[in-house]
């Protein structure tokens, strides 16, 4: 009986040391069904990539609450592309500011979250990519 | 999936290639049991580690400290950390690798984390291959920590060479050192966090325990370690004790039968598996009627069992 589970990478890149959003999200996805890989804190872009590989993940979602995003989310995008890993999506969680999110949007981020958003639309928007 | 791509992928090295056939295996994809056969050829050659014990001793932290001293003796690392699944949503938290992120970057390890998907016993239904993969991807050494284990969580020992049970101060007294279960199957004691006060007497009640079973000479004397993974302390002389232990099954011919005793282990699951699916399938109508007889009570659970068993038999000519 084939049961294909939905994997998930939760990841803390970068200095900032504010996880409680991450756990959250952690512990909703683990509601909703899926596997959730937490990574716990300050992770570089070569760490996560490598975790998201071994564990093969379907979805990495990235929590950074340190302003550092426009540096390590296309580090992040640049390290799956060498290994060949593009086909694992990606979504961000923290605060982004609204000309920021644009730019991500450009490098192929469409899953900007702030604060506010409810799981259940990060849940339904990591079903609809991964598509399992 | 393309089997032959994996297949070939594992034995050149490919770390996406076994993570993608990890997945197919713990998803039981229907192409899974192809590659697992192929693979079985390539296996046999790793050392496999089982390291268990109650939650929060410090399984994980241990087993970072013990992947960075075999890597210092130039050994390949292969890490299986099982983690438990949520019995209500089928959803699991894997954090394991969280007290592992300094190995992560390490090309000569290879870490994956499982979570059980309602299998009892302490690890995953598809652990065992997984650590097949692992050893046919060319890894000297295989760590499996189970999920933190109550008293009865024992499937690691059909599965390891050498089981290392690791216990913290404070756990209990002496009875619950000399109960049936997980006293039972360790190799080698560690006593982590041994900063904590009672660890000596800790060491002492197990010791105890262990002088209580009746020990031919030349039979392994289980140890009792002190370490501290926190501190870094006792993980040379772990690592050490566990590679003492090693050549000890192979001097004494007891690798071959463990080996044995773990294929023997792996085929009965197999088998007891394919029977259940091909015996019973809610589907057909006659096994319908089982489960109605059982619901109103006319039969009992023995009955229907030998019901369904009652269709194979065959006649004694």
């Amino acid at each position: 009986m084939s049961d294909d589970k939905i994997r998930v990478l939760v990841a803390k890149p970068g200095l900032d040391g504010h996880d409680r959003g991450a756990k959250v999200v952690s512990r909703a996805l683990r509601d909703a069904g899926f596997e959730v890989i937490y990574t716990g804190l300050h992770q570089s872009a070569e760490q996560i990539v490598e975790t998201a590989i071994q564990e093969d993940v379907d979805h990495i979602g990235l929590s950074i609450l340190s302003g550092a995003h426009m540096t390590l989310v296309p580090r992040v995008v640049d390290l799956l592309r060498e290994n060949k890993a593009e086909d694992i999506s990606l979504s961000i969680g923290g605060i982004i500011p609204d000309e920021d999110k644009e730019a991500l949007n450009k490098i192929g981020i469409d899953g900007v979250f702030g604060p506010g958003t409810d799981t259940k639309d990060i849940i339904a928007f990591i079903k609809k990519k991964v598509g399992k | 999936m393309n089997i032959e791509e994996l297949y070939k992928g594992i034995l050149e090295g490919n770390r996406r290639a076994l993570a993608k056939s990890i997945s197919a295996i713990e998803d039981q994809h229907p192409k899974c049991e192809e590659l697992m056969s192929r693979v079985y050829k390539h296996t046999g050659r790793a050392h496999i580690i089982g390291v268990t014990g109650p939650p929060g001793a410090g399984k994980s932290t241990l087993v970072d400290k013990m992947a960075k001293e075999f890597r210092d003796r130039g050994r390949t690392i292969g890490i299986v950390a099982v983690d438990p699944t949520s019995p209500f949503t089928g959803g699991a938290i894997l954090g394991d690798r969280i007290r592992m992120s300094g190995l992560s970057t390490d090309k000569h390890i290879f870490i994956r984390s499982m979570g059980t998907r309602g299998h009892l016993g302490g690890l995953a239904r598809a652990t065992s291959d997984v650590i097949r993969l692992m050893d046919a991807f060319g890894k000297d050494v295989v760590i499996v920590e189970t999920v933190g284990a109550g008293q009865s969580e024992v499937d690691i020992v059909e599965n390891a060479h050498t089981t290392v049970v690791v216990e913290m101060p404070g756990l209990g007294d002496d009875i619950q050192a000399i109960k049936a279960g997980l006293f039972e199957i360790a190799n080698i004691f560690v006593i982590n966090k041994s900063d904590m006060e009672g660890c000596d007497r800790s060491v002492r009640e197990i010791q105890i325990m262990l002088e209580m079973s009746p020990k031919s000479p030349d039979e392994w004397e289980v140890p009792v370690l002190k370490a501290s993974a926190r501190d870094n302390t006792g993980i040379k002389e772990l690592t050490d004790t566990i590679d003492r232990h090693y050549e000890y099954l192979k001097q004494n011919n007891l690798l071959e039968e463990l080996k044995y005793k773990s294929l023997k282990y792996n085929f009965q699951e197999i088998l007891k598996e394919k029977l259940m699916d091909f015996s019973f399938d809610e589907s057909r109508k006659e096994d319908q009627n089982i489960l109605k007889s059982l619901k109103s009570g006319k039969i009992d659970p023995y009955t229907a069992a030998e019901n369904v068993i009652s269709r194979f038999k065959v006649e004694k000519k």
